[in-house]
């Protein structure tokens, strides 16, 4: 853990001395601060969040924000105020997997709504809720620059377009055997590139 | 077969390496520009190119650069644009997916032009994979001296960083974008200052699109006269087209400015018709802030000529009859399509995206998505179009940035050419959505 930045971090101790970025996190947190002036490091907050999110289960929680803070030196509100802004932070515990579904414009031509209506039924569960086993949570979202390729939806880094009832089935199978956790940051997507 | 200068090599196997492309003459116009001249012949080259901000607002490029503050002793910096996210467009995507080398390129061309010692690729969170692919190959251009201290043995150096955003179409927006890089909200700033005098952490700062930073690269290489003789009068060079939408043949296509909307939307060479042999209704152009036109007005001018692909020719007839070239993101709509429902998407998508600092825009996308939702459930009134009308033309002019216009635009569009789709809804007190997903039955490879 960083040095205290503020008073009132002093009640909750134990816990956020579990919260803590590994050495691979913490060694790619020092890459993004060194490509900013010195005194600018607040910069690295938008992608810092991101390797925070993927490290501390898939949501920021006020405990991981205040860590975030005092890796960059902050204060944290600077930083809620920031998760709170962009929508690839989730500041609920999420799924697993966070399925996103396009519903703008192209997407919606091509459908977007008859697959999230597929997906509700299939895992049994509504627009903003997760499934009782934490495997999947179901999100829409606006035009994610698929739109000759729609519809389509996003989970983690990985963009399934052109998508069908089908590939739908056979994504949550696959993701469902899996099991593990998707994450933006996630390294697996056009590695064979 | 029109002339491509962005994206000729796309379908070279391995074109996203430093091999392949250099193999195919990538990197020549750092060679050109570090050996052969000095900074202001390129930005005059680029003046003389005539060529126009790529990501929707259509500022000539050599004009922007040409207004950057050049005080002793503070940074520049170029910033490239790579938040895409007006819907409808995703050709940014697709130059950065397979050819990122042509953004480096034309990163290292311009900032030597620019005398900016560091830049910053600030890519859309959701592109996260895309970033990589940039990464990687800003990984191979430092390991083989094309960034890096002295660059070709000159004096000139250069560090270029991608940095991803968090999710928010309003970071597009030059000032909200720069506020993002700083690590804050995308709350755009109050303009003057401009970015050009004081930018990135108050340092002059030069911000463009990724399609127009790849460009510079073929006007380096060509020379802006010939790059200018492409192209119809102001509307110089090629232009990557998103087309998507009920068309046969959705995909990034580069044209020569100047082909016919008509050839564009029937021709094989391009989008190849519309699907399961259906007539258009509409088109949106320019990315989902620009007017909709009905069929008769996206491919004639309101005087009868045959509309091309320029920012001119779309833009004929004011918005009254016309539209804007806009990003280029194109979306074609059969003759199935709800016009109010695709709007209540655009208007949703507004309404999300709005930063909340200015009421009009925070308060009337909201108001509007609301209306346009008692359409989609058959409780709408006739009344409710007038209102519908006042609340677009209250947004439109009166918030910092333009998000309000983008917002307004195309309530105000869909309502003066097809304002009795509206009534019919409102009269019978009913929507039905006939609309056809066949696409999600199909097995595709």
């Amino acid at each position: 853990m960083g040095a205290q930045v503020h008073g009132t971090q002093q009640f909750d101790k134990t816990r956020r001395t579990e919260i803590k970025f590994g050495p691979l996190a913490m060694e790619t947190v020092k890459t993004i601060i060194s490509h900013y002036p010195e005194a600018k490091i607040k910069s690295a907050l938008l992608p810092v969040l991101h390797i925070a999110q993927a490290e501390f289960g898939g949501w920021l929680s006020p405990e991981v924000m205040d860590y975030v803070a005092s890796v960059l030196k902050i204060k944290p509100i600077e930083v809620f105020e920031v998760a709170s802004f962009y929508s690839m932070y989730n500041l609920k515990p999420v799924g697993k997997c966070v399925l996103e579904v396009c519903q703008t414009s192209s997407c919606w031509l091509n459908g977007a709504e008859d697959i999230v209506k597929y997906i509700e039924k299939k895992l049994n569960i509504k627009v903003g809720e997760t499934t009782k086993d934490g495997m999947f949570t179901l999100k829409v979202a606006e035009c994610l620059g698929s739109c000759g390729t729609a519809p389509m939806l996003q989970c983690g880094a990985s963009y399934h377009e052109n998508l069908t009832y089908e590939k739908v089935d056979s994504l949550l199978e696959k993701y469902k055997s899996e099991g593990k956790q998707k994450n933006y940051t996630d390294l697996d997507y056009h590695n064979t590139l | 077969m029109g002339r491509k200068l962005l994206i000729h090599n796309d379908k070279v196997p391995g074109i996203h390496s430093l091999e392949v492309y250099r193999a195919h003459g990538g990197y020549a116009s750092v060679e050109k520009a570090l050996k052969t001249m000095t900074p202001d012949q390129v930005t005059d080259e680029v003046k003389k190119s005539g060529l126009r901000g790529r990501g929707g607002a259509g500022f000539p490029t050599g004009l922007k650069w040409s207004f950057l503050a050049k005080p002793e002793g503070v940074p520049r910096y170029l910033v490239c644009n790579a938040d895409e996210s007006e819907p409808g467009t995703f050709k940014d995507r697709y130059l950065m997916e397979i050819i990122p080398h042509a953004l480096i390129e034309g990163m290292i061309t311009s900032s030597y032009a620019l005398g900016a010692k560091t830049s910053y690729i600030y890519i859309r969170g959701e592109y996260f994979y895309v970033a990589r692919i940039v990464e990687k190959a800003i990984a191979e251009a430092y390991e083989a001296g094309w960034l890096g201290k002295n660059i070709l043995g000159t004096d000139f150096s250069h560090d270029c960083y991608v940095q991803v955003g968090g999710g928010a179409y309003i970071c597009g927006e030059e000032t909200a974008l720069l506020e993002s890089l700083e690590g804050k909200r995308g709350n755009p700033r109050i303009k003057p200052p401009f970015p050009a005098v004081a930018g990135l952490w108050g340092c002059p700062t030069v911000v463009n699109n990724v399609e127009t930073i790849a460009a510079v690269c073929p006007i380096v290489n060509m020379g802006g006269e010939e790059y200018a003789k492409i192209g119809i009068g102001k509307s110089t060079g090629t232009k990557l087209i998103s087309a998507s939408g009920h068309i046969n043949k959705p995909g990034v296509y580069e044209i020569e400015l100047g082909v016919p909307v008509e050839e564009f939307i029937y021709s094989e060479e391009y989008c190849g018709g519309i699907r399961n042999g259906k007539k258009m209704k509409a088109v949106v152009a320019g990315g989902s802030s620009v007017p909709i036109l009905p069929t008769e007005l996206i491919l004639k001018t309101a005087k009868g000529e045959p509309r091309l692909m320029t920012y001119e020719s779309l833009g004929d007839g004011g918005f009254q009859t016309g539209t804007m070239l806009g990003s280029g993101g194109f979306i074609v709509m059969d003759e199935d399509t709800s016009i109010v429902k695709n709007l209540f998407t655009f208007t949703r998508f507004y309404h999300h995206e709005s930063c909340g600092q200015c009421s009009p825009c925070r308060e009337g996308t909201g108001w509007m998505e609301k209306i346009l939702k008692k359409f989609l459930n058959g409780t709408a009134n006739e009344s409710d179009v007038e209102l519908l009308w006042d609340i677009q033309s209250k947004i439109e002019g009166k918030t910092i940035c333009p998000l309000g216009e983008a917002a307004a635009w195309p309530v105000a569009a869909a309502i003066r050419h097809f304002k009795q789709e509206f009534l019919d809804i409102a009269k019978s007190k009913k929507f039905v959505d006939v609309s056809h997903y066949d696409k999600l039955y199909k097995v595709r490879a």
